[in-house]
């Protein structure tokens, strides 16, 4: 039958663990999809902080990545979108002050 | 020991939460809600109790902060009635779903429109399938000591369900009677702490409160719920029966007045039970065989228990003081549906009163009974007293 747990097993009340979204991917809702042009990427985090999802993530890199106008941008620096968790909204495009973002269709 | 005062409805529930001490009470006011968080923010001012008001903006936002206060592990409480419940209503439905134990007295006025501010049950009628335990209180001493079985009741382990004190606007909550008030220390032992599990602004346990849960757990969510208010049923005797060691009162399902060996009953709820004992005392003078059974706890509802009660009745009239547009008045419902089993049904009938407000009067509760004793009764024809042709 099922994995699920029946009803005089789980936890009375909604209650769930703290963290449980993290289980519950919602990038399956997503129409439009950003596609990341790293070239013209400053790394200014605006994408970061504007996306509603926490789908951007970050990390610390010594060695630095390659970004707009060739230069090498060391510390912080954002990486590929998670596509599980991204809905496709689309507010990372509006706020990307270079244009390293490009909303798509996707699957055409 | 205890002491009488001379109290109306509103501060009789008041004198209750100044016995309860809640950590937390969400005041918005609302005709005839109002005087009940005003005596209760006395209290606060001249530091009788140590509890935290807020001041909302909305009906909508004094149950959110009632919700959020009791998730964090308060005990809380707000008050309201008709258009606030009705304002409520996203909240009055995520109460009970996420099990927080909040006892809100409402005071029962019609809904609009038209709009009206005077007593009738359309409001918490409406709610019937939402989940809350819901007790019924006849006057201003029924009014104190349900609120403190109810905070008792919704906070059991075996229960943890929100509860709805109803008493009639205007006529029990303005009116002024004798109501005894039961020594404070003894109350406060019977109340006693609300028992935690856990804390939600514990950070080394974090857990979620109302997550979301769709096909995959909704269902078994909502079966918990269900077997959580089936369970209050046997709760609420045994909580009823401590209490009955402090007042020296049972605290049954329903009242029942004359009743067991009536030939006709009348079947109501709240203050309008007062008015109908009157007729059954004088009607009994004359030597007519009637009586009334009055409801108290309504939800969940005692169907074996009404049904054992009325099995030997020949006549039963339902007053109902609200309307279920389009289907059976809502008490009226509830006492045929309870009566299927029986091999040999008594007749039934509904009678509807005292929407917005209108008096009933002892001819009309008179006129009833004696329809019933004649056995004119019809139980698909709906009945109104009081009514303008």
């Amino acid at each position: 039958m099922s994995d699920k747990k029946g009803y005089k097993e789980i936890e009375r009340g909604t209650i769930l663990p703290a963290g449980t979204s993290r289980e519950y991917k919602t990038g399956g809702w997503k129409v439009l999809k950003p596609v990341f042009d790293p070239a013209k990427c400053t790394h200014c985090m605006l994408c970061v902080v504007f996306c509603p999802d926490m789908a951007i993530p970050v990390i610390e890199s010594k060695e630095g990545i390659q970004g707009k106008g060739g230069k090498v941008y060391k510390g912080w620096v954002r990486c590929e979108t998670n596509f599980d968790y991204c809905k496709g909204c689309g507010i990372c495009e509006v706020e990307c002050p270079t244009e390293a973002i490009k909303m798509e269709r996707e699957g055409f | 020991m205890s002491i009488v005062k001379s109290l109306t409805g509103a501060q009789a529930a008041a004198e209750a939460m100044r016995q309860i001490n809640p950590d937390v009470v969400v005041a918005y006011p609302i005709t005839p809600q109002t005087p009940i968080v005003e005596y209760f923010a006395e209290f606060v001012a001249n530091g009788i109790v140590n509890t935290e008001t807020i001041p909302v903006e909305s009906e909508h936002s004094a149950l959110s902060a009632a919700v959020g206060a009791s998730a964090a592990g308060a005990r809380a409480m707000c008050a309201t009635s008709s258009q606030g419940l009705a304002l409520m209503w996203e909240i009055v439905a995520a109460t009970p779903g996420l099990r927080l134990p909040i006892v809100m007295p409402l005071v029962n006025r019609a809904l609009s429109a038209p709009i009206n501010i005077h007593c009738d049950h359309s409001d918490v009628m409406g709610t019937l399938t939402l989940g809350w335990i819901q007790i019924f209180c006849e006057n201003a001493q029924e009014a104190y000591e349900h609120m403190l079985l109810a905070l008792r009741l919704a906070e059991d382990e075996r229960v943890l369900l929100p509860v709805m004190v109803n008493q009639d606007g205007f006529i029990t909550s303005h009116a002024v009677e004798p109501v005894k008030i039961y020594d404070d220390e003894t109350i406060k032992k019977f109340i006693g702490e609300r028992k935690l599990n856990r804390y939600l602004l514990d950070v080394d346990h974090p857990f979620t409160v109302g997550p979301l849960a769709l096909t995959d757990y909704y269902f078994e969510i909502k079966k918990q719920q269900e077997d959580a208010i089936y369970a209050a049923k046997s709760v609420y005797l045994e909580i009823g029966k401590e209490l009955s060691s402090i007042t020296g009162k049972g605290y049954p399902y329903f009242e029942e007045y004359k009743a067991s060996d009536a030939e006709a009953i009348i079947i109501t709820l709240n203050s309008t039970a007062g008015t109908v004992k009157d007729v059954v005392d004088e009607m009994r003078n004359e030597g007519k065989r009637v009586g009334m059974i009055k409801p108290i706890l309504f939800r969940p509802f005692p169907y074996a228990e009404v049904r054992e009660a009325l099995k030997n009745v020949s006549s039963v009239g339902v007053f109902d003081r609200s309307i279920a547009f389009g289907a059976y008045a809502p008490l009226y419902s509830e006492v045929r549906n309870a009566l299927y089993d029986l091999p040999k049904k008594p007749k039934i009938q509904s009678y509807i009163y005292g929407l917005g407000g209108r008096d009933i009067f002892k001819s009309e509760i008179r006129f009833s009974f004696n329809e019933l004793l004649d056995g004119k009764v019809d139980p698909n024809i709906q009945n109104y007293l009081g009514l303008r042709g």
